[in-house]
């Protein structure tokens, strides 16, 4: 019985999909839902499945991810140094943090005219935006996670030696990293939203342009398709940031879910 | 090596406190403390809450700074050779990212894990050296950072109720390990606790702080291994208490209420 109870387990979440999609292909091929407003789950398949072959699909799919790989790196990056600078050091906050948080009550799409002027509609425009979509969370889940180490912890490694840059890193780093991984979630989620925004806008190239031509052309499959892109890839960007959570929060009570005393 | 003197190896500290003073703004929390302490001594430190022990503590250890007076470790300053002296905390502190094995190796330099590993044999907890901290009891954690004390041979022992969470039979076995680890070490032992029992039972000397003075110091004359539950360690235990508790001590202790044996020879 045991068994069975768990693959209805992990099945569980799967049924209320499964459930619309059939629903969905059934209301379709019926006709109460016109293929314009919304295609039939077999024809997302088959334009999914002639762009696979088609190679095309690749080449928009590595733009997609090249210019959100490379924005979250950048933007990323910084809001780590930023909040590195403004959790260690008083005058760092003093210095830095009010204008940040300044700038992070801007919606970053607001930009976008501005963007575009300085840019035009090149890679380093929507690289830009990305960039910045992801910068606030990290610097902020950062400086949060820094200043919440438990001074206990710090009093007592300096009591036993440490200090400088051994005391950041086998101290300062590993507690925060639990906030500044919360940190990255929230970026990524930021990531992918701003590029699908930046790509509708303006691209000749990516799942969004994909989606913005095919709406020309009235391939209302081709439009469904990169949405469902879109949500692979964030549903990939989750997991891999889970897995990091998973290997370097093994320490945290929270993480050991079995075998406690592995 | 009698049971009286436990094997003194002089590799205590003597502890010299003179004209201490702290404050914190207008609150005087230690008033011209001056004490002498022996090498290889085992005190310990009692009051009332906000009594200003554990400010003792921190000052010795190094983690605040005196206000005015001095510590010296013989005729040095004790803060010249702070890597002498090891404070071990209430919580026991231990990093939760670090393995226990890591956690005692915390500051050390050099092919350390074999010592590491000894430390933790002598706290006997050599078997979970690869676990995380998060696995452990209170009482294994408090081990954990005992053997992280050890392993930098403090010549001066500083202990802040490192025992206060702990439940009354751990209490007893980590009283009873530190107890055996000073015998073996001999370093200078301060342990500050709300506990008088556990003073009595386990230090040469009990010192009293009060208001930030010293109101009391008293010898514990009782040679070692102490039974639990003497009968002169509970009078020395009421004697502090009564102290503690701003009563008159006692008027010369009634004689003891069970005869024992010499008394029966006289009344036969």
């Amino acid at each position: 019985m045991k068994t069975s109870d768990q693959w209805l387990d992990r099945l569980a979440p799967w049924a209320l999909p499964l459930l619309l999609l059939a629903a969905w292909q059934v209301l379709v091929s019926s006709g109460w839902l016109s293929s314009r407003i919304l295609p039939p789950p077999t024809a997302v398949l088959s334009a999914g499945w002639a762009l696979l072959s088609s190679g095309e699909i690749w080449s928009h799919l590595a733009i997609s991810s090249w210019r959100a790989g490379v924005g979250l790196a950048i933007g990323g990056g910084l809001g780590l140094a930023l909040g590195f600078i403004s959790g260690l050091s008083r005058w760092g906050e003093r210095f830095l943090d009010s204008s940040v948080q300044m700038i992070r009550n801007i919606p970053h799409l607001a930009l976008i005219p501005l963007v575009i002027l300085w840019f035009g509609i090149d890679e380093s425009a929507k690289v830009f935006l990305v960039a910045l979509g992801s910068l606030f969370p990290i610097y902020l889940n950062t400086y949060h996670g820094i200043r919440n180490v438990d001074a206990g912890l710090v009093e007592m490694s300096r009591s036993y030696g440490l200090s400088g840059f051994s005391l950041f890193w086998q101290v300062i780093l590993p507690g925060a990293l639990p906030s500044i991984l919360v940190g990255l979630r929230f970026a990524l989620g930021f990531m992918w939203l701003t590029l699908i925004v930046a790509e509708t806008i303006s691209a000749s190239s990516g799942i969004g342009y994909l989606a913005m031509n095919a709406r020309e052309f009235l391939q209302t499959d081709v439009v469904v398709l990169a949405i469902v892109l879109y949500a692979l890839l964030g549903k990939l960007a989750d997991t891999a940031a889970r897995l990091l959570e998973r290997l370097w929060l093994r320490w945290h009570p929270a993480y050991q879910k079995k075998g406690a005393n592995a | 090596m009698t049971a009286q003197q436990p094997p003194r190896q002089n590799n205590g500290t003597a502890l010299k406190i003179r004209t201490l003073s702290k404050s914190f703004g207008d609150l005087q929390v230690l008033n011209n403390i001056d004490l002498d302490i022996p090498a290889g001594q085992f005190v310990a430190v009692v009051g009332r809450s906000g009594c200003g022990k554990s400010t003792l503590l921190r000052l010795l250890a190094g983690l605040d700074q005196a206000t005015s007076g001095a510590l010296l470790a013989g005729g040095a300053p004790l803060a010249d050779n702070r890597a002498d002296t090891r404070l071990m905390f209430q919580d026991s502190r231990l990093l939760p990212w670090k393995k226990v094995i890591d956690n005692v190796g915390l500051g050390l330099r050099g092919d350390w894990r074999p010592r590491a590993f000894d430390a933790l044999r002598a706290v006997g907890l050599a078997d979970r050296a690869w676990q995380w901290p998060a696995t452990l009891s209170g009482g294994q954690k408090q081990r954990v950072a005992l053997a992280r004390a050890l392993i930098h041979q403090p010549r001066l022992l500083l202990l802040d109720e490192p025992l206060g969470a702990l439940d009354a039979l751990t209490r007893i076995e980590m009283q009873q390990l530190i107890e055996s680890l000073w015998q073996q070490h001999g370093f200078t032992v301060l342990l500050v606790t709300h506990d008088v029992s556990e003073a009595v039972s386990v230090a040469d000397r009990v010192i009293l702080i009060e208001e930030g003075e010293i109101g009391l110091d008293l010898t514990i004359d009782v040679p070692r291994p102490r039974a639990h539950g003497s009968f002169r360690l509970a009078q020395l235990e009421a004697q502090v208490l009564d102290r503690v508790l701003a009563r008159p001590a006692n008027p010369e202790q009634p004689e003891k209420v069970s005869p024992l044996p010499t008394q029966l020879r006289w009344a036969l």
